[in-house]
């Protein structure tokens, strides 16, 4: 028997399924190159591409694209591809964390709220609550209020990074919490889960073993959703002025540093704005692949 | 139904009592100064004498209530008087909330500012709606056809260009490239003839179009996907075993019953809507409620901070109400009781 036969024979795993699901999916697999691609680029990129990000040329200032500087330069000639590639490393970095952040506690939140029947009434009003508190302006006040001390205990650009991906992660994580209890609430009612009772499971290893392998594949649909928006909220961040230092470069805040030059140099604009909706683009295309391709209803069709 | 939203009502109340008091002590936690943007040559007597008469020598609790207080008795019996040209309850020595940077009430500021938002805002949203509804239906009646794939993809640009590049991008090819429009939203514009009502609607194009992209994306993938669940009905069938036109089967039998979900997305959409404008406005320069917003968190101007975030809290939890209010009235098998 040859070995194709052999491993044709193999009978497929749950996640060789979801995979063959998620390949087929050309969106989903497109976006999943270019997002390797920019991360392999933001890690990697640096190291190749010697001209420090914030080493300033005045001599080279406001330039358009040429072989030197493939994305120009700014008003102070420090180049803007080394920018770029800098500022991804922050956005992509604050967008992991953030979304970790932020899943940690839906998935706590949603799990002990679905588990546990006495805790499931106050910890929803709680996220009932979260979710009635008007972001956005809470998000400014926030980074706006505690810069100044968390600068001073962390140095500069730290502070600002814990403030930032702290203040995104609590408060984001409401609605992974209701959709993960929803979940949970309704594998409780399963017969597995009354055996593995019966035969006398420990609720920490029975969430544990038992209840988070199944809600995993919604967990994972709202880590990708939740990269995209902890990206575009830093951006917002930044691009109001409120976020890192003007010269820590983030994507936000490298836009919103040239549109002070959008009517002299408007193609300074499109680099960092290509790079945060690309990458979010790319972002929102995997998890639309990878809600399909987790759905055992739409699988196998 | 009227139990059911008397209820909810109540319920509200110690939400946003809960909420207020959340922002206050976040505002009031911070270590910023009001006094700190103010001349150093004042001397530090006459700085302790200004904070005094902001209110900042009382103790917390006491301040939070005076905050209540003048918000949620002061500032409506205000409105009153100025509606009826009354004066109840010795309005003279009436106390309001006072900003710290300009020193006038923050009510007054507020409805200064928010025709503005409310013009930019509320016109994106009815332009972005009556985009939506109808992309939404072609796209489930001729679904997996080119206008759907279109459809998805333009919706899912909507979702991942945030409005501060996509408000960037067209004034960048709009205003500065093509020479179109103006990059800025001039609030000082009259109408009083044809010639300003032109320029108000060319001034307009820009911020409508930006926001009015991301409702369109929402609500366009909403809409299709109720129209998808409805066309499998058997209802649909009967309808069209009876010999209906398609026409009346699509708009009248289909539509009518798709719009249910898509009402309640609309209304739950409202105050997300204002929070995006906060960030078009700042790029469209429209001094709207979230330029005000913005200039109070910069100031440290902390009564106003904490009214307009309030304001905001109140609107996202009158729409949710609303919203399901509404799917109760329009969905006969929706029963609350």
């Amino acid at each position: 028997m040859t070995d194709a036969a052999k491993a044709a024979e193999k009978p497929r795993s749950q996640w060789a399924d979801v995979w063959a699901q998620f390949r087929s999916h050309r969106g989903a697999m497109i976006g999943m190159g270019f997002f390797v691609f920019i991360c392999l680029l933001v890690i990697f990129g640096p190291m190749l591409w010697d001209i420090a990000p914030n080493k300033i040329d005045i001599r080279a200032k406001n330039q358009g694209p040429s072989l030197a500087h493939p994305f120009g330069t700014d008003q102070l000639g420090r180049d803007t591809f080394a920018q770029v590639l800098a500022g991804g490393r922050v956005s992509l970095l604050v967008g992991v964390t953030a979304m970790a952040i932020s899943l940690f506690l839906g998935t706590l939140v949603g799990v002990l709220a679905g588990y546990f029947k006495r805790l499931d009434s106050p910890l929803m009003r709680l996220t009932d609550l979260f979710l009635a508190l008007p972001i956005l302006p809470l998000l400014l006040v926030i980074i706006m209020l505690f810069r100044d001390p968390l600068r001073a205990a962390f140095g500069p650009e730290k502070g600002i990074f814990i403030l930032v991906v702290f203040v995104i992660g609590i408060t984001s994580w409401m609605h992974t919490a209701r959709i993960v209890r929803g979940d949970v609430l309704s594998l409780k009612e399963q017969e597995f889960v009354l055996a593995a009772r019966s035969i006398g499971t420990p609720p920490h290893r029975m969430i544990l073993r038992h209840i988070l392998p199944n809600v995993l594949s919604p967990i994972m649909v709202s880590a990708t959703l939740g990269i995209a928006t902890a990206i575009i909220t830093e951006s917002a961040i930044s691009f109001l002025g409120l976020g890192f230092p003007s010269d820590f470069p983030t994507w936000g805040r490298l836009l919103s540093d040239s549109t002070n030059f959008m009517s002299l140099h408007p193609e300074r604009v499109i680099w960092p704005g290509l790079a945060i909706s690309l990458t979010v683009l790319a972002v929102n295309y995997i998890g639309d692949g990878l809600r399909d391709a987790l759905d055992p209803r739409i699988r196998g069709r | 139904m009227l139990n059911y939203t008397i209820r909810r009502l109540l319920f509200a109340i110690p939400v946003l009592l809960f909420i207020s008091f959340i922002i206050f002590l976040i505002l009031d936690l911070a270590p910023s100064d009001p006094t700190g943007n103010l001349p150093l040559t004042i001397p530090p007597e006459v700085r302790e004498k200004i904070r005094q008469s902001l209110g900042l020598g009382e103790p917390m609790y006491w301040r939070y209530l005076m905050w209540c207080k003048q918000f949620f008795i002061n500032e409506p019996l205000n409105i009153w008087d100025q509606w009826m040209g009354t004066c109840s309850f010795n309005c003279e020595d009436r106390l309001r909330v006072i900003s710290y940077v300009t020193r006038s009430p923050v009510v007054d500021l507020i409805v200064e500012r928010l025709p503005q938002t409310l013009w930019v805002v509320g016109m994106s949203y009815v332009v972005g709606i009556l985009i939506a509804i109808p992309v939404g239906v072609i796209s489930a009646y001729r679904q997996y056809s080119i206008f759907d794939q279109a459809g998805t993809f333009v919706s899912m640009v909507g979702y991942s260009v945030p409005p501060f590049f996509s408000g960037v991008l067209v004034i960048v090819i709009f205003s500065v490239q093509l020479g179109w429009f103006p990059s800025i939203y001039d609030t000082t514009l009259k109408v009083t003839d044809w010639a300003s009502f032109k320029m108000q609607l060319r001034q307009m194009v820009l911020p409508v179009m930006v926001l009015a992209l991301q409702t369109t994306a929402q609500i366009s993938r909403f809409m299709r996907a109720s129209m998808l669940d409805n066309l499998n009905m058997d209802y649909v069938r009967t309808a069209r075993a009876k010999g209906m036109k398609e026409r009346t089967v699509l708009l009248v039998h289909v539509l009518r019953n798709s719009l249910i979900p898509v009402v309640t997305v609309i209304a739950l959409a409202v105050p997300s809507i204002f929070g995006g404008a906060i960030i078009t406005e700042q790029v469209f320069k429209v001094n709207g409620i979230g330029q005000l917003l913005i200039i109070g968190i910069q100031g440290g101007d902390a009564p106003l901070v904490q009214t307009l975030t309030f304001i905001f809290a109140v609107l996202i939890v009158l729409f949710n109400l609303i919203a399901d209010i509404l799917y109760g009235i329009l969905d006969p098998r929706i029963r609350y009781d």
